[in-house]
């Protein structure tokens, strides 16, 4: 089994959380890990990315290799879209579709929701909707792990139990809410 | 033992505190900073006492770790590879010095005394580089300046030796009485894997060093501890030859020979794993360089690639000038391209194997640089200053290292400099000195006290017409919000140096007091000498944090 994900996003948008949900399951499995992560000046809304690597194998590289990565996991449609180089063959490329724009040259988003639809994998989700409906909105991040979780190699149940760990601290209202929001991404349908 | 998912930085941290560290001292800097705030935030380091310190700046915090080590304690400084250069004379003269013990005796009796002695302080120096500049102004290599103190440098290709080399830098450091450099690159800080830990060692109880003018580098002394530092060199060589961090692999193709450094090391096993090839390599992770292995690998190899993720060190060596012995291959010659970081697909071009790539990116991609927050205090002090210059002509701004950088970009384009810490205010004087007058420095409170408190006396010294903004959010915003040196005490230092206080403004940056924060600027602008006018008001990024940490604390009630 080797999973590699190309996480992106703007910083301050909290790509990580994704990753520590995905890679507490991946510990659980006895998977192999390696995750590297931007701190620094792009966190200041700059694009961020997060190279979340899991295998049963040693792993070497910190970084995939241009041109093998499995998945884009992105919670910002143009940000999905500056990774492609990465993408391997039959790899699969999750996004939301809600623009985060502090830059005043923004491309039009539908020339940006054009190019994902045309990709042969992809699953564009208004996640940030969606997670307004379940009455969460700040767990879209969560939506988009549920639309990404088919994709993983991971199950189901790892992911929630990985939920429930990570969010124990913050109480039982949070935990439901993340879950709920998950199943929701997972549940989607074009 | 149960493996921990630790970032490298991290590693590094634990490594040290299960070594019995002592003392960590640092300035917080992108690769390097997050070193510290594990020690800061680890419940081993509180309970066994392990003192951690944000230091002024860089020299200081090498300056208290030696002092630590000449105590006889363990102890260890961090800091990014630009804050090696601050700290470089400390640094370089602490080779000199030893870390404590006896460094005036030739190497086998220093291993003696070292026995006897049983307490000497190691000093272990970490240097996060930063090749592609992520967050940094170069991407110098410091592995040079360890080769210029000669001293021993570790450089780790994964997490797990990051942790085992500095759990081991500081038995090392005791054995030769020498500090310790430790060596990573951005991806290895910023990269988290498992790390399996070794039993935690207690601290030295710590003891002075047993030749008292050991640390006295008088000329006299001075040059007898260097001639001892010269012949502990080869005993060094030695260690590196034997080293378990540097393994010779042999291989039956021998057109080829591969030298690989540290982070290096794994992008050429990522490229390897799974195939059919088998050429001798060379993983080097330790320093000096080890003479017996580089000579076989050049000896039996018809041709050899160097990787190296930083400058072409071991690379230009092996060439020499004249470029007439073994075929070398790397960012000298284009193999490798000659700046920026390493990549798994750099290295499999180097290898000559077929690259790989996804779709290209969509033309109408457009870059997303990093800006200032919305509600930063910056925003509204570059409004205020901007709206003042209108009067003058452009480019007499000099600025400096942090968020307020960020000025430079659009819509901004406040800034017309930025080049080391503390350089706003000694440019700005250098520019007022050749008439450029008034010029305008910008820096930051904790920028301020790092390096630009000896500029501005140097100002006042010369009574320059210099006008010296002080961005004051209270915290060493850029790196995540540590402690800054001097809060609540900008004005008086400003006034110690001997600005006249009533040339020393606070103005509180807001949307809504643009209008006096402009005449305040304005009457400063009109007046010929030194002012320094402090906009002060809370980083947004930390103000967020502890309304979040209110609400959470309420919540839990």
């Amino acid at each position: 089994m080797k999973k590699d994900i190309i996480l992106a996003g703007v910083g301050g948008q909290g790509i990580i959380s994704i990753a520590t949900v995905i890679g507490y399951a991946a510990i659980d499995m006895g998977l192999h890990l390696k995750q590297s992560e931007v701190h620094g000046m792009s966190q200041r809304g700059g694009d961020v990315q997060s190279n979340l690597r899991l295998s049963d194998k040693v792993i070497h590289s910190d970084l995939i290799p241009f041109g093998q990565a499995d998945i884009i996991i992105s919670v910002e449609p143009l940000e999905s879209l500056r990774y492609l180089p990465m993408l391997g063959p039959n790899a699969w490329l999750i996004t939301s579709i809600t623009p985060f724009k502090n830059i005043p040259n923004y491309p039009p988003i539908e020339t940006i929701l054009d190019k994902i639809r045309s990709l042969p994998n992809h699953v564009a989700l208004d996640a940030e909707g969606m997670a307004k409906d379940l009455g969460s909105p700040k767990s879209a991040n969560m939506v988009i792990l549920g639309a990404a979780s088919p994709f993983l190699e991971i199950p189901y149940e790892k992911l929630q139990q990985a939920i429930r760990a990570i969010f124990a601290k913050k109480g039982t209202e949070i935990i439901e809410a993340n879950l709920k929001a998950l199943q929701a991404g997972r549940d989607f349908k074009e | 033992m149960e493996k921990q998912l630790l970032l490298g930085d991290e590693a590094i941290a634990q490594g040290a505190l299960d070594a019995g560290l002592s003392g960590i001292y640092a300035y917080p800097g992108t690769p390097s900073t997050e070193i510290t705030e594990y020690v800061e935030h680890s419940r081993q380091a509180r309970e066994t006492g392990v003192k951690y310190s944000w230091a002024a700046n860089e020299k200081t915090a090498m300056e208290g770790a030696i002092g630590m080590s000449y105590a006889g304690k363990r102890a260890m400084t961090c800091m990014k590879h630009v804050g090696l250069n601050v700290a470089a004379d400390a640094f370089i003269n602490a080779a000199i010095t030893g870390a404590n013990g006896a460094l005036v005796v030739v190497a086998a009796d220093a291993f003696i005394n070292a026995a006897i002695t049983g307490a000497n302080g190691a000093l272990v120096v970490v240097a996060a580089d930063d090749p592609s500049m992520h967050s940094s102004q170069n991407e110098q290599d410091s592995r040079f300046y360890g080769k210029f103190a000669l001293v021993p440098i570790f450089e780790p290709s994964n997490q797990q030796e990051a942790y085992d080399m500095t759990y081991d830098a500081f038995a090392f450091s005791e054995k030769y009485k020498l500090p310790v450099m430790i060596r990573i690159t951005t991806r290895l800080a910023h990269s988290r894997a498992g790390v399996a830990r070794r039993p935690a060692l207690p601290q030295r109880k710590g003891n002075l060093p047993e030749d008292m003018r050991q640390f006295v580098l008088l000329p006299a002394i001075a040059r007898r501890r260097y001639k001892q530092l010269l012949k502990t060199h080869y005993d060094l060589v030695a260690e590196s030859e034997k080293s378990s961090y540097n393994l010779y692999f042999e291989g039956k193709d021998k057109s080829k020979g591969i030298i690989a450094c540290g982070l290096a090391y794994n992008y050429l096993m990522e490229n390897l794993a799974g195939k059919d090839v088998s050429y001798p390599i060379l993983k080097i992770s330790q320093y000096p360089i080890p003479r017996k292995m580089i000579e076989k690998i050049c000896s039996d190899c018809k041709e050899i690639l160097i990787l190296e993720d930083g400058y072409p060190m071991i690379e230009e060596l092996l060439r020499g000038y004249l470029n007439t012995g073994v075929t070398i291959h790397g960012r000298m010659d284009g193999t490798i391209p000659r700046d920026g970081e390493l990549n798994p697909n750099i290295v499999a071009v180097g290898l000559g194997f077929p690259d790989t790539r996804g779709p290209e990116v969509p033309d109408f991609m457009v870059g997303r640089p990093p800006s200032l927050c919305a509600g930063c205090p910056h925003i509204d002090t570059y409004v205020a200053l901007l709206e003042t210059l209108e009067q003058y002509s452009k480019g007499r701004v000099f600025s400096d290292i942090g968020c307020y950088t960020l000025g430079a970009l659009a819509p901004f384009e406040a800034i017309n400099s930025c080049v080391d810490m503390g350089a706003s205010i000694t440019m700005a004087k250098g520019a007022a000195d050749a008439g450029l007058t008034p010029a305008i420095a910008v820096i930051g409170d904790s920028t301020f006290t790092h390096s630009g408190i000896t500029g501005l006396l140097d100002a006042v010294n010369d009574k320059a017409n210099v006008k010296v903004f002080i961005l004051d959010n209270g915290t060493t915003a850029m790196t995540g919000g540590q402690k800054s040196a001097a809060t609540g005490r900008i004005e008086s230092i400003c006034a110690g140096v001997g600005v006249d206080p009533a040339h020393i403004r606070v103005i509180k940056p807001l949307r809504k007091n643009r209008e006096e924060n402009v005449r305040i600027i304005n009457e400063e602008l009109a007046y010929d000498g030194v002012s320094v006018i402090i906009p002060r008001r809370e980083c947004v990024v930390e103000l967020n944090k502890k309304m979040r940490a209110k609400f959470a604390g309420k919540s839990n009630e």
